[in-house]
């Protein structure tokens, strides 16, 4: 009796000590997570999440306190890949690929303040002061900071049809499975 | 907006509850033979079945809230009920039937998930539970021809409880293990017990629908012409059990039955024509049915030869089963353009220049 | 001569014989002719009309651009009336952007020059013209033709494959070119052997198809051209199941059929190639298959391209019964049309009016893993296994499955007794996963554009404080030295 417990117990000290031991050698300095975590976000820095930029977001997502899902511009995509990260299972059914939209200006309001040109984040804004803006709609991502500082509203975000080469299918069973239960067999 | 339609805009005259008819089809003639040999207590028996079957799958649908018309309607409750019967002996009381078939249903097939998703074969597993659980009703074995009761007296039989202690008999196989047991050799133990022609028409004493080895054969051709089987795990099956049982009664022929005795014996036959085909619990590619069904003969010999039972045909297939997903892991097509491990062909530049 | 062993392949009931014994028509002109620039795999065509501009036939209307592309012509002479979105035969029918022609109905042709002997063209001059001419695989694949005869002269092609298989059920355009135009198909094969320099060319026909096979035996007696009867089955069609069937040589996965010295055209597309260098005719018709149960009477139409579908219709007599779903190609792999506004294009090898009963069980029901489906895979992949991940969203798993080796036929769908949707899946797979593609694409575009604003603002707050350090060390300096001077001043 006395020699099973006796050995079980320096069994777990002396284990207990060499993972003591090892946390102490085998230290990693900082957190590599937040890095990686950001490298996944768009790096737009356009604050949608509520948290200051991209690397905000990462801090948030790495300590926890943040969902997979809090990135808008990111998409599905975006929140995947987080979750693939992060080893949790993503709820993906609230999110919503945003309706593909460019940031449109329109030229009767605009007075060519460049507020929107100087916190566009991927610089899609072309302006000059007292000119009016145009937008580039391969570098505008639709994050709508623009929006927000333009005085006279003269920006909108406008939806644009999504290109035929986009099109994909559906997953088939999407709407059949819910109603029938018959494919969730 | 309605979704648009993907392509195929056709489709086979195929379907789940269609193969299933058909495999039933296939089992009548066993099982009619079964009902003229055994008399009204089979009949009872096999009916009883289906029935606790049919009402077990109702209702642990109903429980899960899933459609009940369509799950029934398909037919796969019924078949593993039919071959869960056509493995019983043929005069085991009534309440055999209804816990082995709801066993079948509910734990063999619902609490996986429903039909296509349990690992093991649902008719096999609630055979070996019954087995396991009730040895004494799952091993009283009935003379064949025996002075059948009539059709009201049969009830006494399958409901009544009646004791068969007077006209029981053994199995063959579950004689000559007795029979070593005893320490006599295997011309001693077969002696009067055995009759090939008989054993292959089937007048023998044994499950209810197992006995017949020719309309076995029989149903499985019939399948086979109708490609809703493959004759790959059915031949290989059956060499599984008669390479190693020439082999060892070349060996020792006092000793090991031959292969005859153990192809037209025990659950053989409707095993390997009904069960290891089974699509659900079978591998996916020919050469991984070969596999499947060489490892089910081979299991089968061996535990019938060296194991505690004298039967093995469950035990082998519900093994087998058990190693399906890892046959179907290794054992994969070749993709075209591809080698077998899946790089891309290399072409040779001899093939080229062909003129 | 031996044809080699096929695996995998279904054998769907063929319901050729209504369209298959009735002589091609010619479609009268409709009131208008939606031509769409992109008929073809690549890049679309520029047009090179203006809306209000009178056109011949076979006047180029659309250029192609870049490397795979295609030009389109004028079907037939008339005016331009507008240039932009129509409904496009697109599985999504979304619209696309199109030249819309209301012909004049004289059908004055485009003067173009015509060699006098097109035998005597240098290979170079053959794909060329074939490229002008906006040529492109004619039974459904839409590849621009000439880029095919460039890349196979270049890799030393030394087979070509006329493909005559037309394994879709319903579809007879191909066997009724082959009965009606058999000596313009020979000529067309032998121009583009010419252009490749094969040694040989063979052309493979189902044998359910005898009286195509006597009609390409009679035309091509006295050529080199090989005429060979395969078997019957789908996808025949399949290039590669054609090349499987006729040599025995399989194309590297990733690969194309040029990396083992075969060439495969379509038979269509062999009558087209002759058309243009014989008699100068661009690509701007071809023949339909009109087909269905709810066709009153089907046949094979001549058909302008940009005709709408409903027009090809209205020419076979109407519907004799509310079609249940129409589809612009053959039933195994062409898709459902939501309206009949669509025009034909010059991959639309029919159009169907069906039936619910000929579309048969499309209910769902859970896979009972019978490997029906691995079985009829000519490809060899497992249908069940990747339906499962990707049901799952297990999309990585269906790719190490072989998602990406899949040619969509649709064999595992047609026989699957739980009417389970694999092709589906599996399109749907393909197509999430190019979405993904093209997001991270998106997101990397992002990325870098933030990266170089970022850095650039952190250059110019640089060069701000670096100009503001030297403003105030050039102040000081300057202090410094009228301090100095004011001292010296003083101790002067």
């Amino acid at each position: 009796m006395i020699i099973p417990i006796l050995s079980l117990a320096a069994l777990g000290i002396s284990l207990g000590l060499l993972l003591g031991l090892a946390a102490r050698f085998f230290k990693v300095e900082g957190n590599p997570l937040v890095e990686e975590l950001e490298a996944l976000l768009p790096g737009s820095q356009c604050g949608q999440c509520g948290y200051p930029g991209c690397t905000g977001a990462a801090q948030a997502l790495a300590d926890g306190s943040a969902p997979v899902t809090l990135c808008p511009p990111g998409g599905r995509a975006v929140v995947v890949a987080l979750a693939a990260k992060l080893g949790v299972d993503a709820d993906l059914s609230g999110v919503k690929d945003a309706v593909p939209s460019i940031a449109d200006v329109r030229e009767e309001l605009c007075i060519g303040c460049t507020r929107c040109y100087k916190v566009c984040p991927t610089d899609a804004i072309l302006g000059a002061a007292k000119h009016i803006h145009a937008v580039f709609k391969e570098a505008c991502t639709a994050c709508g900071s623009c929006v927000e500082v333009c005085p006279t509203e003269a920006i909108l975000l406008r939806p644009v049809p999504p290109p035929l080469q986009s099109w994909g299918w559906v997953k088939p069973g999407a709407v059949a499975a819910a109603n029938e239960g018959v494919l969730a067999a | 907006m309605t979704p648009i339609a993907h392509s195929p805009h056709a489709h086979a005259a195929n379907s789940v509850s269609r193969i299933m008819a058909t495999v039933m089809l296939a089992l009548v003639p066993a099982t009619l033979f079964g009902f003229w040999l055994y008399g009204w207590p089979a009949v009872y028996l096999w009916a009883v079945s289906l029935l606790a079957a049919i009402v077990g799958e109702a209702a642990m649908l109903k429980f899960q809230q899933r459609a009940v018309k369509p799950a029934l309607l398909d037919g796969s409750g019924v078949l593993t009920a039919w071959l869960l019967a056509l493995s019983l002996p043929p005069w085991a009381p009534w309440w055999i039937a209804v816990v082995g078939s709801l066993f079948a249903v509910i734990v063999g097939k619902q609490v996986f998930g429903g039909l296509g998703q349990n690992v093991f074969n649902p008719a096999m597993a609630a055979r070996v539970m019954l087995l396991i659980s009730f040895p004494l009703e799952m091993t009283t074995w009935i003379p064949p021809m025996a002075q059948l009761p009539g059709m009201l007296d049969s009830l006494a039989v399958t409901f009544g409880g009646q004791q068969l202690d007077a006209i029981s008999s053994a199995s063959l196989l579950g004689h000559v293990k007795t029979e070593f047991s005893r320490g006599l050799d295997l011309q001693q133990a077969l002696s009067g017990h055995y009759a090939p022609l008989q054993a292959l028409w089937g007048q023998r004493s044994g499950s209810l629908g197992e006995t017949s080895a020719l309309l076995i054969l029989l149903g499985g051709v019939f399948l086979i012409a109708r490609s809703i089987i493959s004759w790959h795990a059915p031949v290989a099956m059956l060499a599984g059990v008669a390479l190693p049982a020439l082999l060892m009664s070349l060996i020792a022929p006092d000793h090991y039955a031959g292969p005859l005795v153990h192809l037209l014996s025990g659950g053989v036959m409707l095993g390997a024509f009904f069960i290891a085909t089974d699509p659900v619990t079978s591998p996916n590619t020919a050469a991984g049915q070969l596999v499947f069904g060489l490892g089910c003969g081979l299991l089968t010999y061996v535990i019938r030869t060296w194991g505690a039972y004298p039967e093995g045909v469950a035990f082998a297939v519900m093994l087998m089963n058990a190693a399906t997903p890892i046959i179907d892991r290794y054992v994969k097509p070749r993709i075209y353009g591809r080698t077998r491990k899946g790089e891309t062909l290399v072409v040779e530049p001899a093939k080229k220049d062909v003129a | 001569m031996k044809l080699f062993k096929l695996r995998g392949g279904v054998h769907p009931e063929g319901r050729k014989a209504s369209s298959a014994d009735v002589t091609i028509r010619s479609l009268p002109l409709p009131p208008q002719l939606y031509v769409p620039l992109q008929q073809h795999v690549g890049a679309p065509a520029k047009p090179v009309v203006r809306v209000g501009e009178q056109v011949l036939a076979g006047q180029l209307i659309g250029a192609g651009q870049g490397n795979i592309s295609a030009p389109v012509h004028a079907p037939t002479s008339g005016r331009v009336v507008a240039i932009g979105d129509h409904p496009s035969p697109h599985p999504s029918g979304l619209s696309a952007a199109t030249v819309t022609i209301a012909p004049d109905g004289e059908a004055r042709w485009f003067e173009s020059d015509v060699p006098a002997d097109p035998f005597a063209l240098a290979p170079d001059d053959i794909a060329a013209r074939v490229g002008a001419a906006g040529i492109v695989g004619l039974g459904g694949a839409t590849f621009p033709s000439a880029v095919k005869l460039k890349l196979s002269r270049k890799s030393g092609v030394d087979t070509l494959i006329i493909n005559g298989g037309e394994c879709e059920p319903y579809l007879t355009c191909d066997d009724r070119i082959m009965r009606e135009r058999a000596v313009e198909i020979v000529t067309g094969i032998r121009l583009i052997q010419l252009a490749v320099g094969a040694q040989r060319a063979l052309v493979g026909i189902e044998d359910n198809k005898p009286e195509a096979l006597a009609a390409m035996r009679a035309a091509a007696a006295g050529t080199d051209v090989q005429i060979r009867a395969v078997p019957a089955m789908y996808p025949m069609g399949w290039d590669k199941q054609m090349i499987q069937v006729l040599l025995g040589r399989e194309v590297p996965a990733e690969g194309r059929s040029a990396d083992i010295g075969v060439l495969v055209h379509n038979v269509a597309t062999a009558w087209a190639v002759q058309q243009t260098l014989c008699l100068g005719r661009p690509l701007v018709s071809r023949i339909v298959t009109v087909s269905g149960g709810a066709v009153a009477a089907p046949c094979n139409l001549e058909v302008p391209i940009g005709t709408p579908v409903q027009a090809l219709f209205d020419a076979c007599g109407g519907f004799n019964t509310t079609p249940a779903r129409l589809v612009l190609g053959g039933p195994m792999m062409g898709h459902q049309l939501t309206h009949t506004s669509v025009p034909v294009v010059k991959g639309s090898s029919g159009v169907l009016a069906l039936t619910q009963a000929e579309i048969g069980l499309t209910r769902p029901a859970p896979c009972i893993r019978c490997a029906t489906c691995v079985r009829a895979c000519p490809v060899g992949l497992l249908p069940l296994e990747m339906a499962a991940r990707i049901r799952s969203d297990d999309l990585d798993a269906a790719v190490t499955l072989g998602l990406k080796d899949c040619i969509g036929c649709g064999s595992c769908s047609y026989v699957c007794p739980s009417s389970i949707p694999l092709v589906h899946y599996f399109n749907y797979a393909k197509s999430e996963l190019m979405a993904q593609a093209r997001s991270k694409l998106k997101q990397e575009a992002t990325k870098k554009l933030a990266d170089e604003r970022g850095a650039r603002m952190e250059r110019i707050a640089r060069e701000r404080e670096e100009a503001a350090a030297a403003r105030k060390a050039a102040k000081a300096a300057k202090d410094a030295a009228a301090k100095a001077a004011s001292t010296t001043e003083v101790a002067a």
